[in-house]
């Protein structure tokens, strides 16, 4: 905005010297704006040129194979994802997996049945909502040690913030996998991965929360001579309690995603039938199962936005993406 | 707490009669939900079948696992030939050949003695019979053409298998005596050869005197200064392969860093499309946050699988599964925050007449780009976790080859060793990002 005041005569003497200070530091802060820009440049094409070597396959040789791969990678007819996706018999069925949807249902009755893919589901959308009931108790067991306004002894509160950073940032893979390694493939190595990660997270979130509560409360139970834990009952909790409820709900949704993941390297749920079916080519399988990933996440996305604005209104939760 | 009576009760009752009126829900949501909760676990405890998993799960198994990660294990066979004990250790054995172990003293007459961890603890192994010290106490295992026996009232530690005879030391190590050959593992605290394999010429060396040699005169190997080979033999170290995990590391952080800037740097305009406030049509507004909304909930594991198909394992699929999932997540971000900014600004740059570019450029960017910014850090730090998570279902990286490592069910060790390092390099992420942050937003921690 250098321009505004292009023409210098008629003012002052003082106000030329504040035009010339503005000035220079107009153009110190374009010089820096520009090598940083050029840094974060030249590091982007250093870091895409180090990808693409490290790549099986260059980018430019693969995007042909890419582009074919999108172009066969279709079903014979499109109804064949719906017979997928509610395990009907296909009509193109020749005894091979391929067109075997009826495999893996779960039958209630002799003609009721879960449709297999949809029982994964239900088994991944479980997962999820297990390990987030788990997580968020703990934390919420947890939280109060960590809080400034609450423990006084800082080792405490030292001790319980590192157990939750670590908590966060432990690959969930290697918890995933020593489990794995023990209780051999199934769900719970999924769940006790993502509820440690869970308790790490929210432990966090909810701690912050508690940071920031109103003493009042608190100073007027502590003056009647209430308990520790009575103060933290009656003051605090009833204050954060929304603020709680909200952060798990948006915790959910994060978990219903990890809890897709984690399958996929052995935790069990659609993760692990959709890696299979993707890399054995099944086209029909695959696109029923992203639409229902698809669909499973968009409806607990919305059920849990509109419980959360019900709770605590509109608060710009997204903030607090990085730090889940 | 003490108790009022009963007057001022009344009292206090009539005059705010809606903190006594107590509506049901409130009254009895918390336990009724928490009621439901616990129902709830109990089914999935039933329904994930949990206690039968549990009770067949290998735990004594999960406990040597666990000591991997801190300690490492000598594994030779002593193999009995016509008159001697010879040992012989697996191709990825820890010692170089023909060095010297404190522990496994071979003698003249072809015997060997095995030590675990002190004097009294150990076995002296001949081909025709095996000495098994415990506590100072000697017990005497025969072994003969029909197999191998313990003398009887041996303490727990000693057990008779059938053919074979069972040594445990706790922690020191186990011994399985077999009529031809006696299998000892030897555990110790600590990683083995972190720094040199036994091939290397610097086999031996520990952290002090490495940096003795670096600093000190003369070369171990004339080719190059000790230096250059400290990094080339530490790289190169057959065990750990600190060259090829640090690699893999760097491609997780590429991964993670191009796929969110990538991100932002599409959502960036995307989001101006989307925002109400600035871009007037409503079809327009419409359409791209249902498009961001699209890309987001398309999961991150399907795009990953999906490029790894296309592209082949490596840091590619990786790439493009951040970019796709972040721009929607980034362009929803950022139009919220576009919808939140101050009109005022807008205003007084329209008001002398600038173009609509200008007004953006002017009134709008200033007020959000630290918002932004910062918000791509906090993606970027979660996407490095999301890298390594994505990794391990095949787009590479540290990922992988953790998966690869856990998989052997015996470099836990090296399991270890990464996620240390994962969790410095996330520790390090965070202190940046979050110093990048303080300065561009002025708070001390959020």
């Amino acid at each position: 905005m250098a321009d505004i005041a292009s023409s210098p005569d008629g003012l002052t003497p003082a106000s030329q010297t504040l035009l010339r200070h503005y000035r220079s530091q107009v153009v110190t802060r374009r010089v820096y704006s520009i090598l940083i820009s050029l840094g974060v440049l030249a590091a982007l094409v250093m870091a895409m040129g180090y990808a693409n070597a490290a790549n099986s396959g260059k980018f430019f040789d693969r995007l042909p194979y890419m582009f074919d791969f999108i172009k066969n990678f279709v079903p014979r007819d499109p109804l064949e994802i719906f017979r997928a996706m509610f395990g009907l018999e296909s009509p193109y069925f020749d005894g091979s997996a391929k067109y075997d949807y009826t495999a893996g249902g779960v039958y209630l009755t002799d003609s009721l049945y879960i449709p297999s893919f949809v029982y994964q589901l239900i088994i991944t959308v479980n997962i999820a909502v297990v390990s987030t009931f788990i997580g968020a108790g703990l934390a919420f067991c947890l939280c109060f040690f960590a809080a400034t306004n609450l423990v006084g002894a800082g080792a405490v509160r030292w001790f319980m913030r590192r157990t939750m950073e670590v908590l966060r940032a432990f690959p969930e893979i290697v918890i995933a996998g020593l489990l794995t390694a023990v209780l051999s493939i199934g769900p719970i190595a999924a769940i006790v991965a993502v509820s440690l990660h869970t308790v790490g997270a929210l432990g966090k979130l909810f701690f912050e929360v508690v940071e920031n509560a109103d003493m009042k409360p608190d100073e007027g139970l502590k003056s009647v001579g209430a308990t520790w834990l009575e103060r933290v009952r009656y003051a605090i909790v009833p204050q954060v309690l929304p603020n709680f409820v909200s952060y798990t709900l948006l915790r959910l949704e994060v978990n219903v995603r990890a809890s897709t993941i984690i399958g996929a390297v052995g935790g069990g749920g659609i993760g692990e039938v959709f890696r299979l079916s993707i890399g054995r080519d099944y086209a029909a399988q695959t696109y029923a199962i992203i639409i229902m990933l698809l669909v499973t996440i968009i409806v607990i996305d919305q059920f849990s936005g509109w419980l959360r604005r019900r709770l605590v209104g509109n608060q710009g939760f997204e903030l607090a993406r990085g730090s889940v | 707490m003490s108790a009022i009576s009963a007057a001022e009760r009344i009292r206090l009752e009539k005059k705010f009669p809606d903190v006594f009126r107590h509506i049901f829900a409130r009254r009895f949501g918390l336990p009724f939900g928490i009621g439901l909760t616990l129902l709830y676990l109990v089914f999935c405890w039933f329904f994930f079948g949990v206690g039968p998993a549990v009770q067949n799960g290998k735990w004594d198994r999960a406990a040597i696992y666990v000591q991997d990660w801190y300690s490492w294990r000598a594994q030779p066979r002593l193999r009995f030939t016509d008159d001697a004990v010879v040992p012989q250790w697996s191709s990825r054995g820890q010692y170089a050949e023909g060095a010297t172990i404190d522990w496994l003293t071979p003698h003249e007459d072809g015997t060997m003695t095995a030590t675990f961890g002190r004097d009294s603890d150990r076995l002296d192994i001949s081909t025709t019979r095996v000495d098994v010290y415990v506590g100072g106490v000697a017990y005497p295992v025969t072994i003969t053409e029909d197999g191998v026996f313990a003398p009887a009232d041996v303490p727990p530690a000693i057990e008779q298998d059938r053919q074979k005879v069972l040594v445990d030391y706790g922690f020191a190590g186990q011994a399985e005596i077999r009529a031809n050959q006696v299998s000892i593992q030897r555990r110790f605290l600590g990683w083995a050869n972190f720094l040199y394999d036994p091939k290397s010429p610097l086999w031996g060396h520990d952290l002090f005197s490495t940096l003795g040699l670096i600093f000190s005169g003369e070369r171990v190997v004339p080719e190059m200064s000790n230096a250059e080979l400290v990094l080339k033999e530490w790289l190169g170290n057959r065990a750990w392969q600190h060259g090829d995990i640090l690699a893999k590391l760097v491609q997780t952080l590429v991964m993670a860093f191009i796929g969110t800037l990538l991100a932002t740097l599409v959502a960036f305009p995307l989001a101006f499309i989307a925002a109400r406030n600035i871009t007037q049509k409503r079809a327009a507004n419409w359409f791209m946050k249902r498009f961001f909304d699209f890309i987001r909930s398309v999961d991150m594991l399907i795009w990953a699988l999906f490029f790894t198909r296309g592209f082949g394992p490596g840091p590619i699929p990786g790439i493009a599964a951040i970019f796709f999932t972040d721009t929607g997540a980034l362009g929803k971000v950022y139009a919220e925050a576009l919808e939140n900014v101050d009109d005022k600004q807008r205003e007084g740059i329209k008001s002398v007449g600038a173009s609509a570019a200008a007004v953006n450029r002017f009134g709008v960017v200033p007020q959000v780009l630290p918002v932004f910014v910062s918000q791509s850090l906090y993606f970027w730090e979660s996407n490095i976790r999301s890298a390594t998570i994505i990794g391990a279902v095949g787009a590479g990286g540290i990922g992988l080859k953790l998966l690869e490592s856990m998989g052997t069910n015996s470099d836990w060790d090296k399991v270890a060793y990464m996620v240390l390092l994962i969790l410095l390099v996330v520790f390090v992420f965070d202190n940046i990002s979050n110093a990048i942050r303080s300065r561009l937003i002025g708070t001390a921690n959020s």
